[in-house]
């Protein structure tokens, strides 16, 4: 398939994108990266994304695919021939896209909001936080069944979805001056964030913690100023 | 082999409705168990600690909850009337839209109908102002419809039951609270698909009664922002 039928609007800084990015590796699907300029929004990701003017956008031929778990089961379900990102059990699945919504609904907003937030309700959103990070080190208990990812031998749904968050969070413990990710806590999560960060699919999209916090210092700076750019 | 299936839902709720209106598309049998919300019972607990929240669905034993999550894998499991189209696009669109109407539909459509309390003067604007995302938001559905009788094209799909909260409690809530928010002059479509979906005997049979809810609404909310 020719190279520009596969095109990925996106930022590099974007944990959403990045999930486009490593399901796209997986499957060793060659595309077109078109970055956006953080602060505004090029006509082609107005166009594609008109409802939420986000990226990233996978636009397939000429059919835009938004909202980065969408793509990523898109993605599974059209390259075939690679290996599975959804387990092929369809109760495994519903777990799968459980904690994918829990991910994105309850424990990321969470953790965003703790850079921001001060005394009470900064206690408050480091205890969901770390709760939800011994949840989720059960649940690798549970679904890794001894391997090295949530998804087995290979990297799966769950991985993919809270792997690409992993830069943020160390964003958060360093900004945040707080330790979420405890190896005395959670040692299985600390092993896998290892082998993850570590996987070929994952390597060479995940952008580096420095550049990073960089970034961050960046946006908080603006968001005192003016109204924040999109996330 | 005998199959055992449980619903653990809220009369009123439109999420754990979604999950009946497709178990009983597919025709499929079930247990329901009324959960009282602010006394849950140790099974809700046990089947879904990580929420605490209907509805979930259990099968043989093993439980899923998050109401998109399960009406994915009630399609998947029981292949009679697929909800979900074959295409991955449209899959994909189907998606996209469903979670549009959790993520952004509802609680824009509760702030237009209860709305925060501001003092008098701000009330006002911020009541125009939520009428108007409401406006917007149902402006992108009204164009995806198009043409179609469902969502789903000819028959009732993901995310027609998906869009329940447009379909049927929308209405509700307008009449609740006095907002006006699916107008047929702006809506036409829309309103028209409303029509046809609640008719569908299987949605039909799984709305909760409109007195019911409209009193428990204006007992838990109040009678809104638009009565004067």
């Amino acid at each position: 398939m020719a190279k520009n039928d596969v095109k990925l609007l996106g930022v590099w800084a974007s944990p959403f994108v990045m999930r486009a990015r490593i399901s796209l590796s997986i499957k060793s699907v060659n595309y077109e990266f078109l970055e956006e300029t953080v602060g505004s929004k090029s006509e082609l990701l107005l166009q594609s994304n008109p409802v939420h003017k986000k990226v990233p956008v996978l636009i397939h031929g000429d059919k835009p695919i938004c909202e980065s778990l969408v793509i990523v089961q898109y993605i599974d379900e059209v390259w075939t021939s690679g290996p599975s990102i959804l387990s092929t059990d369809h109760y495994d699945r519903a777990i799968q896209r459980f904690w994918a919504a829990y991910l994105d609904d309850k424990w990321f907003p969470a953790m965003r909001r703790i850079r921001g937030a001060q005394g009470e309700e900064r206690q408050e959103l480091v205890d969901q936080v770390v709760e939800g990070l011994a949840l989720l080190e059960e649940a690798f208990g549970k679904y890794s069944k001894g391997k090295a990812f949530f998804g087995g031998d290979q990297i799966g749904f769950i991985d993919i979805a809270f792997g690409s968050l992993l830069g943020w969070l160390r964003v958060t413990e360093k900004l945040g001056e707080v330790k979420l990710l405890d190896e005395a806590k959670t040692p299985g999560l600390v092993k896998w964030a290892e082998s993850f960060c570590a996987d070929a699919a994952v390597k060479s999209v995940m952008p580096e913690t420095e550049k990073l916090i960089e970034f961050s210092k960046l946006l908080m700076a603006k968001m005192k100023g003016a109204p924040p750019p999109k996330n | 082999m005998a199959e055992e299936v449980l619903v653990f839902g809220a009369w009123g709720s439109p999420f754990s409705r979604r999950v009946e209106m497709a178990l009983k598309l597919k025709g499929i049998e079930y247990k329901y168990i009324e959960e009282d919300l602010t006394n849950k019972s140790p099974s809700l607990l046990k089947y879904n600690p990580v929420h605490k929240k209907i509805p979930v669905l259990v099968h043989n034993g093993k439980p899923v909850a998050e109401s998109l999550v399960i009406l994915e894998y009630i399609d998947e499991t029981w292949k009679d009337h697929p909800i979900l189209p074959k295409d991955p696009y449209e899959r994909a669109n189907a998606r996209f839209w469903a979670k549009f109407i959790d993520e952004k539909c509802l609680s824009a459509i509760f702030k237009a109908c209860w709305g925060e309390h501001y003092e008098h003067e701000k009330a006002e604007k911020e009541h125009e102002k939520a009428v108007k995302e409401v406006s917007e938001l149902l402006q992108f559905l009204e164009n995806e419809l198009k043409e179609k009788r469902y969502f789903g094209g000819e028959t009732v799909g993901l995310l027609d039951i998906a869009a329940n909260i447009i379909g049927y409690w929308l209405g509700v809530f307008e009449e609740a609270s006095g907002a006006e928010l699916l107008t047929r002059e702006k809506f036409p479509k829309l309103c028209n698909w409303a029509n046809e979906f609640v008719c569908v005997t299987a949605i039909k049979e799984n709305l909760p009664a409109r007195d019911k809810l409209i009193a428990y609404l204006r007992n838990r909310f109040g009678a809104g922002n638009a009565s004067k």
